[in-house]
């Protein structure tokens, strides 16, 4: 069910080889938090030979209009991924649970600030 | 589960416009179609720094020349996006760049033209940004999600390069008879090559049926050009420029802009390589791969030394 991501986003068996790290260096994603207070957020993916070079990459390429004030990255193969192809299993239990959500419940309208 | 089944589900995906994402099943035309499409695109944004690039040094002022670097630097960026997009599909980066520096794949012919005069640099913002933000917009809503992502970050970029494009128009036709006449003579040139970056007309691309099938593209080449056209017509007379085009002439019937045949003999000797520019653009890319080899070499070297003194000895 769980399976690491080799390429940006989520793998795809590559005719050129799985998790083949060419000169450009593996490949990295990049999260960036806008703004303090909010979750850092997915943006794209770069190649760095490094942690270093791969945070400075993405200042340059995805932060010039100050869209960040911190920078995450993560090599893609350490991320692991739910298959979509399981999604209507993994997500069933869920789907039927109506009474998780506050407007299933009746009150009466005179009922205030709740 | 059958081909037939992935492919109905595949289907009703893009029925429902609900994105392609990378580990989705999807037919392999379609992803054989975006890999080109994807990586056409970022080898576009890479060459298309080349003729710009030129100018760099020679701006006229210290605010066009922080600009025109800006300019520069977003369409690397742009580059880079659209490579990362197309990775998603499992091609490599190195494969994308192999293909490019061997002439296996193409790029924009509106990079094989040179840039001869300052005004060259306005009337590339106007015209060259202007119609890649009208292709550019639709593909915002394309079916494959990496590229829709990429292409948003790319269209808020790129406002701002039309925009100081048609600034620099502006201020040479507002200045001496001579700036006037230069940013004439570079409309002239601009024009019809900025035409055809919309591509063969409709009946005459072969895969533009299927991509709308697919969802790539929204709009066909003669749609996007038409609307490319009749908007740059009334801009141009903001510049007081003439368009170089004796067939141009406002419709009521159609309310759209008649203009004239694209000469796509010219179109085609470009695209075949024989543009004005072709091989220095090629010689210009791959001495910059070639010089570039060894940072690359070292920054690996680098990261696996480091590796290696991580990882304790064994006793
Ligand atoms: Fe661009
Ligand atoms: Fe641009």
């Amino acid at each position: 069910m769980i399976e690491t991501l080799n390429k940006t986003e989520a793998s795809h068996p590559s005719p050129t080889g799985e998790g083949r790290e060419g000169t450009e260096g593996p490949l990295w994603e990049v999260f960036i938090r806008s703004k303090q207070g909010l979750d850092h957020k997915h943006v794209g993916s770069l190649h760095a030979t490094d942690a270093k070079m791969a945070i400075e990459n993405a200042r340059d390429v995805y932060t010039r209009r100050m869209e960040g004030v911190s920078i995450w990255v993560v090599e893609s193969k350490n991320i692991h991924a739910s298959n979509p192809d399981e999604a209507a299993s993994m997500y069933d239990p869920a789907n039927d649970k109506v009474y998780r959500h506050p407007t299933f419940y009746n009150l009466p309208d005179e009922l205030k600030h709740m | 589960m059958s081909v037939q089944e992935l492919e109905t589900i595949f289907d009703n995906k893009l029925e429902r416009e609900i994105r392609i994402e990378p580990k989705d099943w999807m037919p392999d035309n379609y992803r054989k179609n975006l890999i080109r499409m994807i990586s056409q695109h970022a080898h576009s944004e890479i060459v298309g720094m080349l003729p710009e690039g030129n100018w760099i040094t020679r701006a006229p002022s210290l605010r066009r020349k922080a600009t025109l670097l800006a300019k520069v630097q977003d369409e690397a960026g742009h580059g880079l996006y659209l490579y990362a997009a197309a990775e998603t599909m499992g091609i490599s980066r190195e494969e994308m760049i192999d293909q490019l520096l061997t002439g296996k794949a193409k790029y924009s012919s509106i990079f094989n033209y040179p840039t001869l005069t300052w005004a060259d640099i306005g009337a590339i913002g106007w015209l060259v940004d202007g119609a890649a933000i009208m292709n550019q917009v639709p593909l915002c809503r394309t079916s494959y999600g990496p590229y829709a992502r990429a292409m948003i970050r790319v269209c808020k970029e790129e406002s701002f390069h039309q925009r100081q494009g048609f600034e620099i128009l502006l201020t040479l036709c507002r200045g001496s008879k001579e700036q006037k006449d230069m940013a004439q003579d570079a409309l002239n040139r601009w024009w019809w090559p900025s035409l055809m970056m919309f591509g063969p007309n409709d009946d005459n691309s072969p895969h533009t049926a299927q991509s709308m099938k697919w969802k790539i593209k929204r709009f066909t080449n003669d749609e996007l050009r038409q609307k490319f056209v009749d908007i740059c017509t009334e801009q141009a007379k903001v510049l007081g420029l003439a368009i170089p085009d004796k067939d141009l002439k406002w419709n009521e019937e159609k309310m759209h802009y008649d203009f004239g045949e694209i000469n796509w003999e010219e179109f085609n000797n470009v695209v075949n390589g024989n543009g004005p520019c072709n091989k220095e653009r090629m010689a210009a890319r791959i001495k910059a791969h070639e010089e570039g080899a060894w940072v690359r070499e070292a920054a690996l070297a680098y990261s696996e030394k480091k590796k290696q003194r991580q990882t304790p000895t064994a006793a």
